[in-house]
């Protein structure tokens, strides 16, 4: 996937790139809109995400400039307002969704996969490995050609080992990505998932590890 | 915002009194100059015959071998014959010597050296007008001077007067009428104007703070330019108000949401357990602030738009289904499953944007009490009340705190751990109330707790 | 008051010893309580149908009806107004200037048409022509005289059987005679040369209408100038030989009036005695031997005499003395 952030305070930009990219994504920078405008003119992106107030005007304005040129790659607005005036402002301007900061990335990758799911068919960007097919938009896993629909959770942590194949995680890691923080998450919970995971990899070549005191890790038996 | 002004008396009625009054004085001043004038003409009418009649009697005077004769003619009493029979007296002297007719009428008052005078005296208990003329008669030897006094009662006199005062009268009422309906007539137009501005500025919505463009009458101009210009300073402090806590919230939430990245980042690198637990600490308290914050700024909006509610019309179904589409994607976080369960069309008038704020923040505490992979449901009944149902398989409300969990700031007994300022309920009830329905809360039986918002 | 002597010394010095009453009659005098006090000029016979009338509508009233001349009646209405309750006259000049002098009470609620009335204190009731009356006697085989011309010529072609047998007021004496002669005067000269052919051939002057057709009834006057017709009318034995004409040349009618006195010791009584003789002879009546009020526009325009202001020119002192002079010089021919 390829993301444009747009967000002038360089702290929370380099923080939500770093996350980005340890999540497999592939994500520019623009601090204004001047960039932004020169990067979507160059660029072909799966998804925008933009900061409403920039220093050269309001991200509402991009929006809508946007909107009205013919392309149509969602847009997640990231807005520091909380009332509700101002987030069906920027929805009626075009906009796919919005958070507000400050953000959960959980909630913000959720949203990111709900926008890009709606507009599916065209940013299809499926996993082959080992065996299977894996559409993280989608939430499909193809085993030898048969389907199963993964549940949010699983979907989550598949998306995670995959993208660190041979990686050992901790339990607690785990639950930190799985888990809200307000939810009193037990670290049992992630052997559930895990187990169901393992059930769903049946027959393909992948496999998870559990290294005793470490954590789990994926391992491709080839 | 509703405080009452004291009225200190009324436009119309100064204007209606102030002209009425003025249409009271100038017919009192028109009645009076016309019966005046009349006095004068009709006194001067009186004077000519009575002067006529004088002179007539004198003409009739004449030396005859030294004798002064005095043959007054017929005519000159006959032309004193009026409608009212008024009564007629003379006295002729010659030299100051009373020759003939009433002696106690002689006026000594009146200057002899003019030719003829008249004055208003009393006689034999009547008002009368006097006439007086003279004549010098030039005899063989001698010159003589005759004077003749000749007076009138005033009966037909007072009869015409009184005939053109009753007219004057009659015709002063008329005038007086039609000014107090002129009266009436102009103040209320005037007055119109300033109740069509009262009207146009009464049905404005709340955030209409437009200026006003319809043509006005200049003695209105400077008001409405007032009120134009403080409604568009009021406007701009609004707007300034607005923009600046936008440009707040986003200062201090853009490092907040910076700083919670870096957290959530670094608690993705370190293994220890003691930093992990103070890393959760501090993200679990970023997002407690800014979700008291944001809730904070929801109920500040809900309680001034419901104060000021606007309603409108209504998809509710449209608008709820809106609200679960966006809530979807953090329901999935949990696995948990939105149900939307309506029937047919539920149309409602009210605020959409507080209706939406209240179900939303329903919706939010099933989500956050619901545990993973179960279900909320949300239902639309009307029987006959509009209601939206909003029920979960947490653990329920407390039953000893189920009637107080709605007042501000009050969260339940068992929300330990669960990020929340307590506003949710207090904002949906409020906006309840202000659509003139109410929130109510209940367990399920089968576990959970159910919020039942009717409007 | 100057006036009022001088007035009784011009007019009055042959009946300066006047006290006595041509009649005096009292109606219903059974009855106790003041009598209604009527003095008047109108002989008691021609007077007593409307007493005897009023009186049976008022049984409970009694009438002194005192008669006298005409100039009689002012002087002694004048010298004692509370003495009397109704005055009577012929003589309309000397009426309207009592009543002028203040000395009538207005009575409210009367109706009579304004030629009829004078600041609703005088009333008119009887319209009555001067006639010249003519023994038959005196013109058999010549032609009655229709006009004052006529009378003029009939007298100068036959002086002698006209001397000393004609007759008219004496005007100083008789204030309805004074009344018809200005009234004469003031329409024509006809009267003058009348006055002097009259002068010339001995007229017999009178006080009284009464003594006049007293002496024309019994043919020691062949003619009678200016006499009421009323009068001559009553005379129902001398019908035979009087004969009435109203002079077509031109025609003198007075209205005799009433008045109230100011000072009435009866008013109310006095108001009600008006109320009835109004109604009464505001239309012709059988039993009634005076004319009812005609306007003035009937009877072939007969001019009445105006009730109006102008009727106190000849009461004037100056303007007396002067007209007495020339009647004088025109009638006492010596």
């Amino acid at each position: 996937m390829k993301f444009l952030l747009v967000e002038d305070n360089q702290e929370l930009a380099n923080a939500i790139l770093s996350r980005m990219c340890l999540d497999g994504h592939v994500i520019d920078h623009a601090a204004n809109l001047q960039d932004a405008t020169a990067f979507v003119e160059t660029g072909e992106y799966d998804l925008i995400l933009l900061d409403i107030m920039l220093p050269d005007g309001d991200g509402r304005s991009f929006l809508k400039q946007h909107r009205a040129s013919d392309l149509d790659t969602p847009v997640i607005v990231l807005t520091a307002r909380s009332q509700v005036s101002d987030r069906i402002g920027s929805l009626d301007l075009g906009a796919d969704d919005y958070v507000t900061k400050p953000f959960d990335h959980a909630e913000l990758e959720a949203r990111c996969r709900a926008v890009l799911r709606r507009k599916a068919g065209k940013a299809t960007s499926t996993v082959e490995i080992g065996g299977i097919v894996f559409d993280p938009v989608a939430g499909h896993l193809a085993v030898k050609g048969e389907v199963v629909n993964l549940r949010n959770r699983e979907l989550r942590l598949l998306e995670l080992l995959i993208n660190a194949t041979g990686k050992i995680f901790s339990k607690q890691k785990l639950a930190d990505r799985l888990f809200s923080f307000d939810d009193d998450a037990s670290e049992n919970a992630i052997e559930v998932y895990i187990a169901r995971l393992r059930k769903h990899l049946e027959g393909s070549e992948l496999k998870i590890t559990t290294l005793r005191g470490l954590g789990y890790r994926l391992d491709h038996d080839s | 915002m509703t405080a009452s002004l004291i009225a200190s008396g009324s436009l119309r009625n100064r204007l209606v009194l102030t002209l009425i009054g003025g249409a009271a004085i100038l017919t009192l001043l028109l009645f009076f100059a016309i019966r005046n004038y009349a006095i004068q003409i009709a006194q001067q009418g009186q004077d000519n015959i009575l002067g006529a009649s004088a002179t007539s009697i004198l003409d009739a005077a004449s030396i005859r071998d030294g004798t002064l004769e005095i043959d007054i003619p017929y005519a000159s009493f006959s032309m004193l014959s009026t409608p009212s029979d008024d009564r007629v007296f003379y006295a002729i002297y010659q030299d100051g010597n009373f020759l003939s007719g009433y002696a106690g009428l002689s006026n000594p008052s009146v200057n002899p050296g003019r030719r003829s005078s008249f004055e208003t005296t009393q006689f034999q208990g009547e008002t009368v007008r006097v006439a007086t003329a003279a004549r010098t008669l030039i005899g063989a030897e001698n010159r003589t001077q005759i004077r003749v006094y000749l007076a009138q009662t005033q009966d037909a006199l007072s009869g015409t007067l009184d005939k053109i005062s009753r007219n004057a009268a009659l015709f002063g009422a008329g005038f007086f009428a039609l000014a107090t309906l002129l009266s009436f007539w102009a103040s209320s137009t005037t007055i119109g104007q300033l109740k069509r501005l009262t009207t146009s500025v009464t049905r404005r919505g709340p955030q209409d703070l437009r200026p006003f463009e319809k043509p006005v009458p200049s003695e209105m101009l400077a008001l409405v330019t007032s009120l134009n210009s403080l409604m568009g300073r009021l406007d701009q402090s609004l707007r300034q108000s607005e923009d600046f806590i936008a440009e707040a919230a986003h200062r201090v939430r853009t490092p907040l949401a910076t700083v919670r990245s870096y957290a959530e980042a670094t608690l993705q690198r370190v293994d220890k357990q003691e930093n992990r637990q103070a890393m959760r600490s501090m993200i679990r308290a970023i997002d407690e602030s800014s979700r008291a914050a944001g809730q904070l700024l929801d109920h500040a909006m809900t309680t001034f738009r419901a104060d000021h509610l606007e309603r409108q019309e209504i998809d509710l179904v449209e608008l709820v289904g809106e609200l679960v589409e966006r809530l979807t994607p953090i329901a999935d976080m949990k696995d948990v499953r939105l149900n939307l369960r309506s029937e047919g069309k539920i149309t409602c008038s009210g605020d959409p944007i507080l209706i939406q704020n209240a179900v939303r923040n329903l919706i939010d505490n099933a989500l956050k009490y619901a545990p993973g992979e179960s279900a909320v449901d949300i239902a639309m009944i009307m029987n006959p009340d509009i209601q939206i149902k909003v029920c979960d398989s947490g653990p329920g409300f407390p039953p000893n705190e189920i009637d107080i969990l709605a007042t501000r700031f009050t969260r339940g007994q068992n929300a330990a751990g669960t990020i929340g300022s307590g506003l949710g309920l207090t904002i949906a009830q409020d906006v309840a109330m202000a659509h003139g329905g109410d929130l109510l809360l209940s367990n399920r039986p089968e576990g959970g707790a159910c919020a039942t918002l009717s409007l | 008051m100057r006036y009022i002597i001088a007035l009784i010394v011009c007019i009055y010095p042959l009946l300066g010893s006047a006290q006595e009453w041509e009649d005096q009659q009292r109606f219903n005098d059974g009855v106790s309580g003041p009598p209604l006090r009527i003095i008047a000029s109108t002989d008691t016979a021609l007077f007593a149908p409307i007493i005897e009338s009023f009186i049976s509508e008022n049984p409970t009233t009694a009438i002194e009806y005192l008669v006298t001349g005409t100039a009689d009646i002012d002087r002694r209405f004048r010298a004692d107004p509370n003495d009397f309750d109704l005055v009577i006259s012929s003589a309309m000049d000397l009426q309207l200037k009592l009543t002028n002098d203040g000395l009538a009470l207005p009575l409210e609620d009367i109706f009579a048409p304004a030629w009829a009335q004078w600041r609703q204190s005088l009333f008119a009731f009887t319209s009555e022509p001067a006639a010249i009356v003519i023994n038959r006697a005196a013109f058999t085989g010549h032609a009655v005289p229709q006009s004052r011309q006529d009378l003029i010529q009939a007298m100068r072609a036959r002086p002698e059987i006209f001397r000393n047998r004609i007759g008219t007021y004496d005007v100083r004496q008789s204030g309805l005679g004074y009344l018809f002669a200005t009234q004469d005067a003031r329409a024509s000269e006809t009267y003058w040369r009348l006055m002097e052919v009259m002068g010339s051939l001995d007229v017999r002057l009178y006080c009284c209408s009464g003594d006049m057709i007293d002496d024309l009834a019994d043919g020691t006057i062949a003619v009678a100038y200016n006499v009421l017709g009323s009068y001559a009318a009553a005379r129902i034995e001398s019908k035979d030989t009087l004969e009435i004409i109203l002079p077509s040349d031109f025609p003198t009618t007075m209205m005799r009036t009433a008045m109230v006195s100011r000072d009435a010791p009866n008013p109310a009584l006095a108001e009600m005695f008006i109320r009835h003789l109004i109604t009464r002879q505001s239309r012709p009546n059988e039993d009634s031997l005076l004319p009812p009020l005609s306007g003035p526009l009937n009877k072939a325009e007969r001019a009445t005499i105006a009730l109006e202001p102008a009727l106190m020119t000849f009461l004037d002192g100056l303007k007396r003395r002067k007209f007495l002079a020339e009647w004088e010089d025109a009638v006492i021919q010596k």
